[in-house]
């Protein structure tokens, strides 16, 4: 394995890591659920989409062909991630759960 | 140095893990461990892909991608149950 | 009962079948065959959900907009990591948005990539199309957040979807 690539590998895999960790800091961190929401969305976008990039370099400089499998997890994931996070913030905006103290603006009540 | 850097992010990932089964436990309300859960799922096929590199395999990554399609049925069942009480209408 | 044999919807078809070999580690004579069989079928079983409107009359400027997203999508992570990292308390707003896009396929990839970008969250469209709800975690007031949004992404979208 050539060195440049084996420096992309730790690089990106110490970014998957580190956004992962921000991401559950943040939704173990912040104030109310609505803001919480941003967690798992960025862990999703930023740290899972570093990490599998990690592995479709580490598998083709092993000579075992381009990893398609690994990019389809992460279209896949790009595409839920908006889809869930809509749908709880909708089932929390519905349950009533209030925003912290300090949020200007109001979620609706439809 | 691969090495090390894999174990530095396996750590990081199964701390992010630890924060999640925090808020899961913690609460306060349903949809924030929802939320948890999503976040958990999420957690696993990045430590899964990560296991693919260790052992130079990538047969688990069949397994990242069913995780990542029952994850997202899953999560959109439970909020749609906090929503309408139902998941089948 | 002819038109049992075409495909309704010939960008799912086209799709569904390079996912197909994608999925089956490398192309051979099954995976081709059976591609073909699911980019029929699946569009068949339901054909009934899809809308008849006609989308993307200038698909060309997709991989432009999907490439300006995922640099935001880079960019506002680190400004968001910092925040989360910082200690200081978020400041959050809703904004109400007004939508000027009509095409409700428009409006769903707007809301996704405001919600894939971290530091905003759409959390619902009104009953009429016309509202946008956004979630901002750290914002000064609406109009920053509205006229970024409207700059970056919307103006795009509606050049797509004339």
């Amino acid at each position: 394995m050539s060195t440049i690539a084996e420096y992309a590998i730790v690089i990106l895999l110490l970014t998957g890591g580190f956004f992962t960790l921000v991401g559950a800091i943040g939704l173990a961190r912040l104030p109310d659920f609505y803001s919480r929401l941003h967690g798992p969305t960025k862990a999703t976008t930023v740290g899972i989409g570093s990490i599998v990039m990690a592995s479709v370099v580490f598998f083709s400089t092993r000579g075992e062909g381009i990893g398609i499998s690994e990019v389809l997890i992460v279209v896949f994931l790009f595409i839920t991630a908006p889809v869930s996070a809509n749908i709880m913030a909708k089932a929390a905006m519905h349950m009533g759960i209030d925003p912290a103290k300090g949020t200007r603006g109001h979620p609706w009540d439809q | 140095m691969m090495t090390i850097a894999l174990q530095i992010t396996i750590g990081m990932v199964v701390i992010a893990a630890l924060l999640n089964v925090y808020r899961l436990i913690k609460g306060p309300d349903a949809p924030d461990r929802v939320l948890a859960l999503d976040t958990l799922y999420i957690n696993a096929i990045g430590l899964i892909i990560l296991l693919g590199i260790t052992l130079g395999t990538r047969l688990y990554l069949e397994s990242a991608l069913l995780i990542a399609v029952m994850g997202f049925v899953g999560t959109v069942a439970l909020a749609k149950y906090l929503k309408r009480g139902s998941v089948i209408e | 009962m002819l038109d049992r044999l075409t495909f309704p919807q010939p960008y799912l078809s086209l799709l569904l079948f390079i996912v197909w070999q994608f999925l089956s580690n490398g192309v051979s004579g099954a995976s081709i065959v059976m591609g073909l069989i699911l980019a029929w079928l699946i569009p068949q079983i339901t054909r009934g959900f899809w809308p008849e409107r006609r989308a993307f009359v200038n698909a060309w400027k997709l991989p432009g907009y999907i490439g300006i997203v995922l640099l935001d999508i880079v960019v506002a992570s680190v400004s968001v990591a910092k925040l989360i990292l910082g200690g200081r308390e978020p400041k959050s707003i809703f904004v109400s948005y007004p939508l000027e896009l009509e095409h409700p396929l428009a409006i769903a990839i707007l809301a996704s990539t405001i919600s894939l970008t971290p530091g905003t969250v759409s959390a619902d469209v009104s009953d009429d199309n016309k509202l946008l709800l956004i979630h901002a975690l750290d914002a000064d007031n609406a109009d920053e957040v509205i006229s970024s949004i409207r700059e970056r992404y919307e103006r795009r979208l509606k050049e797509m979807f004339q």
